[in-house]
């Protein structure tokens, strides 16, 4: 699977600089130790295939640098960085560094290859005390892509959705989002930046009404001061309109409109998942993570949920990224899936690779699986 | 669907509130007029008033933005001060009672809102029981600091200090604020009238601020402040936001209040006063506006009614607050006030809304 990937995004061999010996074992290290070095060959033929004609694509848009460098605006500066500062010592020794590729683990669809990523992590970690829950975690996140996260219990998905959203503050890493740096952010901003999220545990305004937290939702996208509300100036009455109109359009989505009047807390399981991915969307996000949207909900509903995200993604031209455990759905409904196992990346590609790839069948079900 | 725009549902929005205030004033206003009101609580009138006030204010930090405020009666004795001092300088300029009243208030008004502010800044970044222990503790500092304030005017103007009245260095001046004395040769310009206003423009500030994007930003906060923050809400401007509005409301309280007497003494503020607004509102019910209304009145009213019984009257105060508390949760009483609803409809509570459509097809 990983070796599908050295094609479609390897460097061309011709791509070399100048760089002292020591440095490239520097360098090595920054890729996944659980990708292969950049010498493997593909093996999946019809994958190459298609990795041919994406490469040739990208070769004409940039010709010397090739796919990954296209990508990977951060890998490259990574590359110009360690020139210079070797550049100097290189004239001194005279002698000459091989070069190699630094091979990139990012997938998105190809629809969305010469978009802005709308989420790329790098590197991201958190420690708690001595525990790395999330650590060297690498994503890039296409566009309009539905991405899965999966991975045992405990494995750090949430975590992950709380490094994205800042509720934790990354210890290592940058998230960059529609290629803008999220550091020093807090949650509200990260919002405002275009991040929404839903929660494992459904966290409603549950003493409000469904049209009130669908209005919550919509807060940045219509103003209305204070002294405005306080005084009932004719702008407190359009921004008002404007709410009431906006969330019923939001409510038709999920077919919600005529739950509005009823308090949130008393809606049944599945609708109060339906409206905090309705919440979610009210902020008009770039991205749209939700943890756990399935859970709890019958076939039918998950069918329904199904139907439904691809309806946002399409309708919206947003990227959307779960958490799920129903395999059936994430199967379904993602294009690119990551199974993460102890705050690690084991694993990224489309359904059928995941599906079939050892260390995620390991990571669910023990090394002793195999054999059976 | 004229069900819509029945008596019942504009009896549970907020013009019903403003109905039972504006019927109350009339009421008392005729009873006071007509002479069928004891003299006594004719002169409490514009202290019952100042104290709801104080209530619905507190509720909305309490009630509202959910976060529980032990210091309230600090930001009414910043306000009652400031009030005092403001109209002292006002009514050397002009000589109009109800223009030095407004505009004293809005003084008052606004440095609560000051003190509001400045106090709320950092104690909001706290939440539960910490937040309640530092308002508490800023609320003593505050009335620590108006014990040991001199004010006094003459005509080269204002002059203050924090050690004694002598140290104001005035040679033929009036003293307004004497320290632990308080505040001395209170102009009396409260009245009954001005409390109703006053009542009356708090419960629009609070009911139109909590009907509104502000407002449900504030509820939102208090429901679940991670869920606030995940869809872009500024958590501490809100919060910081109720505080400093019940602030000023509760400024504009102290200043009522205070200008009912002739002069108010800074330990009148204490802890005491803030958990007696506290009890108030809890009382009436958190966060239900209507319910502060009423309870501060008869809570406000009880004692002094109850005068004539001297020291046993805190002892009957006490039972009716543990009663209050207690009796809707005796079985009996609380089957009595389930049952009340179905004959009484204008008493059904908002969630029952979807009931009503059945209530009305019949």
């Amino acid at each position: 699977m990983a070796d599908d990937r050295e094609t479609r995004f390897g460097e061309p061999d011709d791509f070399r600089e100048e760089v002292p010996e020591p440095l490239t074992t520097e360098d090595a290290p920054v890729a996944d130790a659980d990708l292969p070095a950049a010498d493997s060959t593909p093996d999946a033929p019809a994958m190459g295939e298609e990795a041919l004609q994406v490469e040739a694509r990208a070769e004409a848009e940039a010709p010397t640098h090739g796919v990954a460098a296209l990508f990977n605006r951060s890998r490259r500066g990574t590359y110009r960085a360690q020139s210079k500062s070797g550049g100097a010592r290189a004239k001194g020794s005279g002698s000459r560094t091989k070069m190699v590729a630094l091979p990139s683990d990012g997938i998105v669809p190809e629809r969305d290859l010469y978009a802005t990523p709308v989420l790329e992590c790098r590197h991201l970690g958190i420690d708690f005390g001595g525990l790395h829950a999330v650590e060297d975690f690498n994503l890039i996140v296409g566009k309009t892509e539905i991405a899965g996260l999966i991975g045992p219990n405990g494995a750090g998905k949430t975590t992950v959705f709380n490094l994205l959203t800042k509720v934790y503050q990354p210890t290592r890493g940058t998230i960059l989002l529609d290629g803008v740096d999220t550091h020093g952010m807090t949650p509200s901003k990260v919002a405002q930046a275009g991040i929404a999220r839903t929660f494992q545990n459904i966290r409603l305004f549950s003493n409000l009404t469904v049209e009130e937290n669908v209005e919550i939702g919509l807060h940045n996208q219509v103003r209305c001061g204070m002294w405005s509300s306080i005084f009932r100036l004719p702008k407190y009455w359009v921004s008002e309109h404007e709410f009431h109109k906006q969330a019923l359009e939001l409510l038709d989505i999920f077919s919600m409109a005529d739950m509005a009047e009823i308090t949130a807390g008393n809606l049944p399981y599945g609708a109060q998942r339906r409206l905090e991915i309705i919440r979610a969307l009210a902020t008009h996000p770039k991205l749209l993570l939700l943890d756990e949207p399935a859970a709890g909900m019958n076939p039918v509903e998950t069918e329904d949920l199904m139907t439904n995200i691809r309806k946002i993604r399409d309708e919206f031209q947003i990227a959307i990224v779960l958490i799920e455990h129903d395999m059936d759905l994430v199967m379904n409904i993602c294009e690119g899936i990551a199974v993460l196992n102890y705050g690690k990346i084991i694993a990224k590609g489309t359904p059928e690779e995941i599906q079939g790839n050892e260390q995620v069948i390991e990571a669910y079900l023990g090394s002793g699986a195999k054999g059976a | 669907m004229a069900k819509n725009f029945s008596f019942s549902k504009l009896w549970k929005g907020p013009f019903g509130t403003y109905l039972i205030v504006i019927v109350a004033y009339v009421v008392f206003q005729a009873l006071a007029s007509t002479g069928n009101l004891p003299s006594v609580v004719i002169g409490l009138l514009p202290t019952i008033c100042a104290y709801i006030v104080a209530a619905v204010s507190l509720n909305l930090v309490v009630g509202i933005s959910g976060e529980l405020s032990l210091g309230h009666a600090a930001f009414m004795s910043v306000g009652c001060y400031t009030g005092v001092v403001a109209a002292t300088c006002y009514s050397a300029m002009f000589d109009i009672p109800w223009l030095v009243f407004f505009l004293s208030m809005f003084t008052g008004a606004l440095f609560a809102a000051l003190a509001g502010f400045v106090v709320g800044v950092p104690v909001l970044r706290l939440s539960g029981d910490y937040l309640a222990i530092v308002t508490l503790a800023f609320g003593e500092i505050i009335k620590n600091i108006m014990n040991n304030l001199y004010v006094g005017l003459d005509a080269s103007g204002l002059h203050f200090s924090l050690t004694s009245s002598a140290d104001l260095h005035m040679t033929n001046g009036k003293i307004i604020i004497n320290g632990p004395q308080g505040a001395v040769g209170i102009e009396q310009l409260s009245t009954f009238f001005f409390g109703f206003c006053l009542v009356m423009l708090t419960l629009a500030v609070v009911l139109n601020l909590v009907r509104s994007r502000s407002g449900r930003a504030i509820m939102a906060v208090r429901d679940n402040a991670i869920a606030a923050e995940s869809v872009g809400i500024n958590t501490m401007k809100y919060r910081l936001m109720a505080f400093v509005v019940a602030s000023a409301l509760a400024g504009m309280a102290g200043v009522l209040y205070a200008m009912n007497y002739n002069a108010v003494v800074p330990v009148r503020f204490d802890y005491n006063a803030s958990i007696l607004i506290l009890v108030y509102v809890v009382l009436g019910g958190i966060g239900n506006i209507r319910g502060s209304i009423i309870s501060a009145t008869v809570l406000v009213v009880l004692p002094e009614v109850l005068r004539f019984m001297s020291e046993y009257r805190m002892l009957i105060y006490a039972i009716v607050l543990i009663a209050v508390m207690v009796l809707p949760n005796v079985p009996a009483v609380k089957r009595f006030l389930d049952y009340l609803p179905t004959k009484l409809p204008f008493l059904r509570k908002r969630s029952e809304v979807p009931g009503d459509v059945v209530g009305g097809a019949e």
